[in-house]
């Protein structure tokens, strides 16, 4: 099975990528996706800045458009995941719209960067949480979080402070604002099951 | 709040090779740091720090070689700091696979290489190293000098404006040490601590003087640190993280478990 990491320019990618080497998969990490190109699903990782990011994927825009409209299952990660919505208050860039909803700031009360284990509470039975138990500890690193407008996209949610989604999934859109490369067994299961998506 | 307070056990590295106090019986190597890193990611860490210390030019290469190792076998976070001076170091160490570094030095004498760092990499992977020691004023009231080059060359600066200021350059967490402490097992400096997690909204990690569970409690109690690193209590199973955790829950902690 062939995934394609985006690269976006900066930052640690080798860690996806060897996550996904793990259970099997052939990674291509690459900043644009070429028409040519063979693959079974696409990962956005999870490292960076809105502005930067947003810059790098409206080049390849129409790429990018053209495989998740044909159903290619999509992985944001982190950043990643806040790239699939409208806009966000890190930078003046427009996502990709893929998701309806923004990302917003985390509340100045709170400590900043959100930087540790966090549980999350599974809200609805999905494919994409297949294995995971409610209340599983996974690794969360950000400062920004994502607000859709549909609150029926959210298949798992996390408290800090403020309640806000940890997984979104949408048709074969999906999103996690930790790092399931990261998140030991848990986020090891999470990739699995987003890689039978791939197989479909 | 459901965050986790963090346990992180931190690696002291040379020529790509963990140094001294791991003695683990059932280890084939003990100084593979592929192998302990897994031993500590199954005990529960919850993040690694390896501190390099190689003194010599291969430094690099055999820096990088281990990062990548670690990086290919490892699925929780992990840290890499020591010697850390440019940009162009940092690329390389976080291209092969690090989460963040953490800088010292090379951030007292050039505060801008935190701005500099946060606009390329991103805030979450740059941990500024403030190593503290405690000094005492003519009036008698406490205060702690920042020092670098492995805490031999006094600074003037005083840790909490220092911390201050590295928050306001971007840095993502401070990794706070105290030269006091630091190999005397006799518990971190919660003062110093203290003094710095109130002084800033950033996460702090404690270091420095641990040398049993009660430390840890403490620190993240009393110290308000919202994570504790420690070395040889790990190092030589003294007390295994796992029995560290429980320790810290029963005492009302919150810990990943």
């Amino acid at each position: 099975m062939n995934i394609v990491v985006l690269d976006y320019g900066v930052g640690n990618l080798f860690s996806i990528k060897c996550a996904l080497e793990r259970l099997g998969a052939i990674v291509h990490i690459t900043p644009h996706l070429s028409k040519k190109m063979d693959f079974n699903g696409i990962i956005l990782p999870g490292v960076g800045n809105f502005t930067h990011a947003a810059k790098h994927l409206t080049q390849n825009i129409e790429d990018i458009m053209n495989a998740v409209n044909k159903g290619l299952p999509t992985l944001g990660i982190c950043l990643g995941m806040q790239l699939l919505f409208e806009n966000s208050e890190e930078g003046y860039e427009d996502g990709l719209k893929l998701l309806s909803g923004k990302v917003l700031k985390l509340p100045k009360n709170l400590k900043t960067p959100h930087i540790g284990w966090n549980r999350i509470k599974i809200k609805k039975p999905h494919k994409i949480v297949e294995g995971v138990a409610d209340n599983s500890w996974v690794y969360f690193i950000h400062s920004y979080y994502p607000k859709p407008n549909k609150s029926d996209i959210c298949v798992a949610e996390v408290e800090y402070g403020i309640t806000f989604p940890a997984i979104v999934a949408e048709r074969n859109i999906f999103g996690t604002q930790f790092h399931p490369e990261k998140s030991g067994d848990v986020g090891n299961r999470i990739l699995k099951n987003f890689l039978e998506f791939c197989k479909r | 709040m459901s965050l986790a307070k963090r346990i992180i056990p931190c690696l002291d590295v040379d020529h790509g090779r963990v140094l001294k106090g791991t003695h683990f019986r059932d280890m084939r190597d003990i100084g593979n740091p592929v192998e302990l890193a897994k031993k500590y990611r199954d005990d529960g860490a919850d993040e690694l720090v390896f501190l390099d210390i190689t003194a010599s030019i291969e430094k690099r290469k055999t820096l990088i070689e281990m990062v990548r190792n670690v990086a290919s076998n490892l699925d929780i976070p992990f840290t890499v700091g020591g010697g850390i001076r440019s940009v162009e170091d940092v690329k390389m160490i976080l291209s092969n696979g690090a989460d963040k570094i953490s800088i010292n030095t090379a951030a007292v004498e050039n505060p801008l290489l935190i701005k500099e760092l946060v606009s390329r990499f991103g805030q979450q992977c740059v941990v500024v190293a403030i190593d503290g020691k405690r000094k005492v004023k003519e009036n008698g009231e406490i205060w702690f000098e920042v020092y670098t080059y492995g805490g031999t060359k006094p600074t003037g600066l005083n840790a909490i404006e220092w911390a201050k200021r590295c928050e306001a350059l971007g840095a993502g967490e401070l990794l706070i040490t105290s030269i006091d402490k630091d190999g005397t097992k006799s518990g971190y400096d919660l003062d110093l601590t203290r003094m710095i997690a109130e002084a800033v909204n950033i996460p702090i990690i404690a270091s420095g003087g641990c040398g049993e569970p009660k430390h840890i409690l403490d620190v993240l109690t009393i110290g308000k640190a919202d994570a504790a690193l420690a070395a040889s209590i790990f190092h030589y199973d003294e007390y295994p993280i796992p029995l560290v955790k429980r320790y810290l829950k029963e005492n009302g902690v919150n810990v990943r478990l």
